[in-house]
Parts: C-alpha cells; sequence; structure tokens
C-alpha cells in the first residue's frame, strides 16, 4: 500500500525540530531512520500530518565517553552502535543484543532513538534500556528532563514522552568488572520480531549471583522485569541447577504473556523458561 | 492543506537527477516510476522481503522504507548501475552456475546483499552468510543454492590471484 500524503519538513538543526514540534503539537511526528515509521505509514497504520524529517540534527549523531557512562545521540544507526568499540567494551548488553536488530540493511538506517520513542513491545532495544535501567534524555521548548528506563515506557507504543518533547540521547552506565550480561531471543526467522526474548544484567562476586535484572520483551504491552525470578538466582552459584529451576518456575509470577500472531499465552510462558536458561548460560560463560 | 512537492537533487547511478516529488513517495517508487529504473523490486513494500534494497551513500538499505524526500543529496545506485559497471559479475555468474534463482524476483536484491556481504566480510562462514541474506526473501531456490553461489565468491577470493578470477576480484574491491 502507499502512504497518505502528508507534509514534510526537515529542519536543519535541533532547536528548528522542537520549533516545529512546538508549533504543530501532536499533529506532528519525528521521522528518524523510518525503519518503522515508514512501513506504518504505508500499511496505513500511521497518518501523521506533517513529518518532522530530523536527520540533518547533527547534536543527535554519535556516542560519547561521558565517565561513568555512555551517551548515544537519538541518531545513531543500529549499525553504528553494532560497531562501536565503546559499545563492545562498556556496554556488553547492548552489543550482545544489536546483531538481533532487524537485518542489516535496516540496521543502517534505523536508530536507537527511534526504536526507544516507538516503544514496540517486541523490540530489542526498551528491554536492554529497561535491564540496565539506563537515562532517556528528552528536550523540548521548555527544556531537558532526564528519565529512568523504568519510568519511560508506559504501554504499548507508548511512553512517557510528551507532545513537543523530542528523544535527544539516552545514557548507558557503563559495566563494571562484576558484571555479566546475556541476551537471547526466539523468532521465526532470525532478525524478525521476538517471539520471546530477554535481556539479562547479573552481578557476580566469586562465582555467585549478587543480583540479577531480567528484562523481557514481546510478552507484555511493555518490557518487564522479572523480579521474582531474579530473586531466585541471588545468592547462588551463577547456574546453579536448583537456583536456574527455581527461577524459570517463578516466572509463572513475573509474567503473564500477551498472545499475538506469533505465539499463543502458554507457547510464550514455556519459551520464558526456555530462553532463561539460555541466558544464564551465558552469563556464567561469559568472563 | 494542499499537497506539497518537494524539489530533490540527487545522483543515481552517477547521474544528476532533479525532480519535484510528492514527500509520501518512497524511494523505489521514485525510481521505478519516475526513473523508469524497474530494476529494484518492489514486494512488500513494509521492509521484510528485500527485494527492494539500494545502495544509498555505499549502504545497502530497504528502498520502500526510505522517502524520496530523505535522499535528497545522497548518492543512490541501483541494481541497473552496479551491474553496468561490472561490479557484480562474478556474483552474476557465480548465481547462474549455481542455479540461484528461479523466477527471479528476489534476485537483484539478493545480490545487493551479496555485494555487501562480499565487500565488508570476506571471511563469512556459511552461516554468516545465511545471517546476512536473513533480510531477503526467496521463495523458489530454498536459500541453499544462494548460500553455495555466494560462498563460492568467497572461496574464489581468497585464493591467491590465478587465472580470470583475480581480475575481477581486483575489479570488486
Amino acid at each position: 500500500m502507499k502512504s497518505r500524503d502528508f507534509h514534510y519538513e526537515r529542519p536543519s538543526s535541533l532547536a528548528g525540530a522542537i520549533q516545529m514540534l512546538a508549533q504543530h503539537g501532536a499533529s506532528a511526528q519525528v521521522l528518524a531512520g523510518g525503519q518503522s515509521l515508514v512501513p506504518a505509514l504505508n500499511l496505513r497504520l500511521a497518518a501523521p500530518e506533517i513529518l518532522v524529517d530530523i536527520q540533518d540534527c547533527a547534536e543527535l549523531r554519535g556516542l560519547q565517553d561521558m565517565g561513568s557512562t555512555i551517551r548515544i545521540g537519538a541518531l545513531t544507526t543500529h549499525a553504528q552502535i553494532q560497531s562501536s568499540a565503546l559499545v563492545a567494551q562498556h556496554i556488553p548488553l547492548l552489543a550482545k543484543a544489536v546483531p538481533y536488530v532487524a537485518h542489516v540493511a535496516i540496521r543502517n538506517r534505523g536508530t536507537i532513538g527511534g526504536s526507544l520513542a516507538l516503544a514496540d513491545p517486541a523490540a530489542e532495544y526498551p528491554a536492554v534500556a529497561l535491564a540496565l535501567n539506563a537515562t532517556l534524555i528528552v528536550r523540548s521548548q521548555s527544556g531537558e528532563r532526564r528519565i529512568s528506563a523504568e519510568g519511560f515506557f508506559k504501554g504499548l507504543y507508548s511512553t512517557d514522552l510528551q507532545p513537543g518533547e523530542i528523544l535527544v540521547a539516552v545514557e548507558f552506565p557503563k559495566a563494571t568488572g562484576a558484571d555479566r550480561a546475556g541476551f537471547y531471543e526466539l523468532a521465526r526467522r532470525r532478525g524478525d520480531y521476538a517471539m520471546v526474548g530477554l535481556a539479562a544484567q547479573a552481578v557476580l562476586s566469586a562465582g555467585k549471583v549478587t543480583s540479577a535484572r531480567l528484562a523481557y520483551f514481546a510478552v507484555a504491552d511493555r518490557p518487564v522485569l522479572a523480579t521474582a525470578a531474579a530473586g531466585r538466582l541471588a545468592g547462588a552459584p551463577v547456574g546453579d541447577a536448583s537456583a536456574v529451576a527455581a527461577a524459570v518456575e517463578a516466572l509463572a509470577a513475573d509474567l503473564d504473556p500477551m498472545p499475538d500472531l506469533q505465539a499463543e499465552t502458554q507457547t510464550k510462558a514455556y519459551l520464558a523458561g526456555v530462553v532463561l536458561r539460555r541466558v544464564i548460560q551465558q552469563l556464567g560463560a561469559s568472563s | 492543506m494542499k499537497p506539497q512537492t518537494v524539489s530533490l537533487r540527487l545522483t543515481v547511478n552517477g547521474d544528476p537527477v532533479e525532480a519535484d516529488v510528492s514527500p509520501s513517495m518512497h524511494l523505489v517508487d521514485f525510481l521505478r516510476e519516475r526513473l523508469d529504473l524497474t530494476g529494484s523490486h518492489l514486494g512488500c513494500e513494509h521492509g521484510v522481503c528485500g527485494a527492494c534494497s539500494v545502495m544509498v551513500d555505499n549502504t545497502l538499505v530497504r528502498g520502500c522504507l526510505m522517502l524520496a524526500c530523505q535522499a535528497e543529496g545522497k548518492e543512490v545506485r541501483t541494481i541497473e548501475g552496479i551491474s553496468d559497471s561490472g561490479d557484480l559479475q562474478e556474483l552474476q555468474q557465480a548465481f547462474l552456475q549455481h542455479n540461484a534463482l528461479q523466477c527471479g524476483f528476489c534476485t537483484p536484491g539478493m545480490l545487493l546483499t551479496a555485494l555487501d556481504l562480499v565487500r565488508h566480510h570476506p571471511d563469512a562462514s556459511r552461516e554468516e552468510i545465511r545471517d546476512y541474506i536473513s533480510g531477503n526473501y526467496c521463495r523458489c531456490t530454498g536459500y541453499q543454492a544462494i548460500v553455495n553461489a555466494v560462498e563460492s565468491v568467497l572461496t574464489a577470493r581468497k585464493k591467491p590471484a590465478a587465472g580470470g578470477a583475480a581480475s575481477a576480484v581486483s575489479a570488486m574491491s
């Protein structure tokens, strides 16, 4: 299908983009890489009156070492994240997740800001941001807000972004020597949306799990922390069979998977356990 | 609101192009309908099938997921431009030899994706080839022959310069 007609604006700076968003309010939509928005336009699932193409907003590009965090500009593409030495060294969970994001041609244009702002429940980055409790930085004419990932994702394609606000960057805390990352998802075709996925970060001490954050995606209207399962892992050696079994069992308290076109509730609940076992293996294996 | 047109200037297969387009026209419609470059195929039109793959500023992209007006100032290369320049010769030959196409609808996109792989990942394993082309649907071959064809090109390129393959290698790099 073809998109409806819309009005196209291409501001040359972030200030210009923010001004346009303030002027047009809810009738304007931001166009970043377009890898989710353009299909939505083509399928007529989205029909904004005005598209504000932010590709010339240089302020939104690039990765920066901020000391204890890495700041990633909203327009940074998946391909740039995949090839970033900063990400590989300091955000291993993100580095593990990015190969699962769509396919090579889409990774060349899709952006981290676009993915986080869209908040697709089956997307990888929102879960990674939640697992690491990243900070999302948004800006509008009334200034800048910093929002923790725990407070940012509000529901199906719904975030704390207000009309007139634009996501400018995301800051991930750097992993320490005690942190271990694990990421896995099940999809019918590599690169397609997950049936069930898990982004996990655990803190280890002398081979034992001190704490873990297990962020599931494609099971609810937003990424979900499996706190009961994470509690079963804490205190036990990483990969300990009885702790793993207890954690898989505890998922029943954490998750009530929404059925979708790919799988029913029971299937997803079962696969959540499969994914957890595979991710725990990674936590134990990574040094 | 009155329908808007956007003035567009870009390079397509080395030639400068100027046109006025509707903002809602995506790049592949522009290439096919306005420039008659029908080698880029339109399959699913929502980024799933990969038949519309083109190169923009030397990176592989989905032509249906980019608006024509987003290509302002960019350098677009389609299957026509890339096969004319001879860069694809090796892969085209390999696809023929391995019977890596039947109906041919996916082939332009598949060849461009394969070319991108050959350029950037000369040491790709079979599994990595499969991963790389995972964004391109083929409903005829079952992929085995395509993977064989791409693998044969990677293998031929690794051999020390000898015979006809060598000139094709240098032409591509």
